[in-house]
């Protein structure tokens, strides 16, 4: 099962005669052994590790080669079968050390059952150790908060498209989030390296000469090709900290109706840390699990700095998810306890590295605000949109502006 | 072409050997992992910051194991015509003209006689798999996470089949699964399907010890004092905040830049001139250049 041959369809290979003596001769797994991997397969996944079955059974196979007797050797073994993530190298180790204790077999199966009770959504953060937050499953949900939210209590709700997000009833925040998550995201397009076959475009001169060489080398036809086109990604950093408490439930559905709509993109929640939350936003329960992340966060409530929010994006995430030239959306109502050198250093950073920077922010929305916060100010030279985003009618210009953007062209388009 | 087996080392000591030898410093973790992907017959999947040796282990594996390295670099775009194969069509229009002027052959031989491996432009992909004729090569997929999504898939289906099917000529298999080293610097996730089948490994940074034995070994000409003083210096840069972190490279760079100017201890004023070896930022540099290098050094003398 494990060998190679059992994966693909065709071109088996006979399997080979074992080359090797193993480290361990003629010594059969002892059935505790055997058990104890497969109580820690369950432990993994139970721990929201992805394990896989066959990898299992190479890691019975492995565990034989290798020995059992260096500690440090299994623990490499196993995290090398069964551990695809940097992320879950932690949790690895932490389900290693919890089952493979020094001894103990028969107290194995105690810490399991409360493991496996409850499911366990894991944070993963850029730097340091994972942090683990503990989720109740739906069912036992009983905020009153998200009581209010009941599945279809309100569906009948109309909404106003031009009231402010903050003024919204419950009823209405409801009915504005499903209709926010039927909106549909067109970020405009870039052209990627892959080319397609077009009727316009250049000439494709491998395919022009492969199609009439068939023909004895006579041009009889022309075909032509295009670099192909791919939706831009988007990357939105959403401040959740207490001043934007009003609008923080609006802007997770925002981030939902974005993720299912647009093809990539990736989210992070901010106050005084950084979070991504894009795996959460993009589940169908995403919202909420992702809404009682923010309030179990310590960040909730508390001061917001952006600039250190942004460095941390800049140095720990910007390399994996600033891709392809995306459109940046941050979104923040500009009140930052930080340092606005920090801030203006980290966002021209970010400007540098993506299509466009667009900074939503609530306040724009209210009668007579100017941007008057040190940070906002700083941030204005730096960025290419400064767009209000209170009500559902800022958001819809949002849409039609970021599909008007089409293919703007890197760093030339900046405006103060 | 006679088919010569790869010998395999018998036990993760001998592979930790084999590797020492050729001047690859391994930890214990990597090489158990290397040494199941060779049990195992699986790809090795590895990832880690730019710089701690990924590439190198590939290198390193094919000296070792005696046999050749074959490198597939990838790029956004990367199709079958550069991974693969392609036909030289150059050459066969040149084939057609040639045809024309001798006027002895009809044109549907002529067309026949273009597709055999003559003008056959054979990539890294289809090279691995006719290598497996004489001795399993190493193949280094690097920087998968460079290429785009559509070439991933392709590979799944490579890595299972190891078989390369060309319309014209018929299917290519492989005698013996070549050994595979991917690399990638997670400037994106790789999709689970493709290191689902592969055995991973995760590079950390060295600790003192493990980079001081790699300058000292990389880097002869090093002092025992300077390849200390360098290792521990670089060591403290890498906990600064910065945006990119110095690699192992940068550390045997910038060893090799401090004996080439015939230094023999660290001081400010060396380090100040030679900082654009370790770091590639001018933002890191200009955080760091100044103040904090004495900091750092005044620690690394201590």
């Amino acid at each position: 099962m494990g060998s190679r041959g059992s994966l693909g369809s065709g071109a088996k290979e006979p399997i080979e005669p074992e080359p090797f003596e193993p480290n361990e001769p003629n010594e059969p797994h002892e059935p505790t052994l055997i058990s104890n991997l497969l109580l820690f397969g369950r432990v993994l996944r139970a721990a929201g590790v992805h394990v896989h079955r066959e990898r299992m059974v190479d890691a019975i196979q492995a565990t034989e080669w290798i020995g059992v007797r260096s500690r440090a050797d299994v623990r490499a073994t196993l995290s090398a079968l069964l551990v695809h993530r940097h992320e879950d190298l932690a949790l690895f180790n932490e389900a290693f050390d919890l089952v493979f204790r020094a001894h103990g077999s028969s107290e194995l199966k105690l810490p399991l059952f409360s493991l496996g009770e409850r499911a366990r959504i894991v944070m993963r953060r850029g730097a340091g150790a994972p942090q683990r937050l503990d989720v109740e499953s739906e069912s036992t949900e009983s905020n009153a908060a998200s009581a209010a939210f009941a599945i279809g209590a309100y569906s009948t709700v109309e909404v106003s498209r031009t009231k402010d997000f903050a003024d919204f009833t419950a009823a209405e925040l409801e009915a504005a989030r499903r209709l926010m998550l039927r909106m549909h995201w067109h970020p405009g397009v870039r052209r990627t390296r892959r080319w397609q076959r077009a009727t316009r475009g250049d000439i494709d001169m491998p395919r022009l000469l492969r199609t009439n060489l068939m023909r004895g080398g006579e041009l009889i036809e022309l075909p032509r090709r295009i670099r192909r086109q791919a939706p831009r990604p988007i990357v939105m950093l959403a401040d959740v900290s207490g001043s934007m408490d009003r609008y923080s439930r609006m802007l997770l559905a925002f981030a939902s109706g974005l993720t299912r709509s647009a093809r990539q993109v990736e989210s992070f929640v901010f106050a005084t840390r950084l979070t991504r939350v894009s795996r959460f936003v993009s589940a169908a329960t995403g919202y909420r699990v992702v809404s009682r992340m923010v309030r179990d966060l310590h960040d909730w409530g508390g001061g917001t700095r952006i600039g250190e929010a942004l460095r941390t994006f800049n140095t720990t995430w910007a390399r994996r998810v600033m891709r392809h030239g995306p459109v940046v959306l941050i979104v923040s109502d500009g009140w930052d306890r930080g340092d606005p050198q920090l801030l203006v250093r980290e966002l021209s950073r970010l400007g540098r590295r993506c299509s466009r920077l667009i900074w939503l922010n609530p306040l724009l929305g209210s009668a007579g605000y100017e941007p008057l916060t040190r940070g906002m100010q700083a941030a204005l030279e730096h960025i290419d949109d400064f767009m209000p985003a209170h009500n559902l009618s800022s958001l819809e210009d949002l849409a039609t502006h970021l599909q008007r953007l089409g293919r703007p062209q890197h760093g030339d388009h900046r405006h103060t | 072409m006679s088919h010569a087996p790869l010998a395999i080392p018998p036990s993760v000591d001998a592979l930790q050997e084999a590797l020492g030898r050729e001047q690859y410093i391994a930890e214990r973790a990597l090489a158990v992992s290397v040494y199941l992907a060779l049990r195992l017959k699986r790809p090795l999947f590895l990832e880690g910051e730019a710089g701690v040796g990924k590439t190198e282990i590939a290198k390193v594996l094919a000296a070792a194991l005696n046999t050749s390295l074959i490198r597939l670099q990838c790029y956004e775009g990367l199709d079958v015509g550069q991974a693969v194969y392609e036909w030289n069509y150059p050459r066969q229009l040149l084939e057609i003209r040639m045809i024309e002027i001798a006027r002895d052959l009809d044109r549907a031989v002529a067309a026949h006689e273009l597709f055999t491996e003559t003008f056959l432009i054979k990539r890294p992909l289809l090279r691995a798999i006719e290598e497996t004729r004489q001795r399993a090569p190493v193949l280094l997929i690097d920087e998968i996470d460079r290429a785009d999504e559509e070439f991933e898939g392709y590979l799944l289906e490579f890595l299972s089949d190891f078989q390369v099917t060309i319309p014209e000529l018929g299917t290519i298999r492989a005698t013996e699964p070549p050994i595979v080293v991917i690399t990638s610097n997670r400037t994106r996730e790789v999709h689970d399907a493709l290191k689902r089948r592969c055995v991973y490994s995760w590079i950390p940074y060295p600790d003192f010890e493990k980079e001081y034995r790699i300058v000292t070994a990389k880097v002869p000409g090093a002092s025992e004092r300077l390849a200390r003083q360098v290792t521990a210096f670089v060591q403290d840069l890498r906990t600064a905040d910065l945006y990119k972190a110095a690699g192992i490279s940068e550390t045997l760079d910038w060893a090799a830049a401090l004996v080439a100017l015939d230094r023999d201890v660290l001081d400010q004023h060396v380090i100040d001139e030679t900082l654009g070896i370790l770091l590639k930022n001018q933002e890191d540099i200009d955080a760091v250049r100044g103040e904090r290098v004495g900091a750092m050094l005044a620690r690394v003398l201590a």
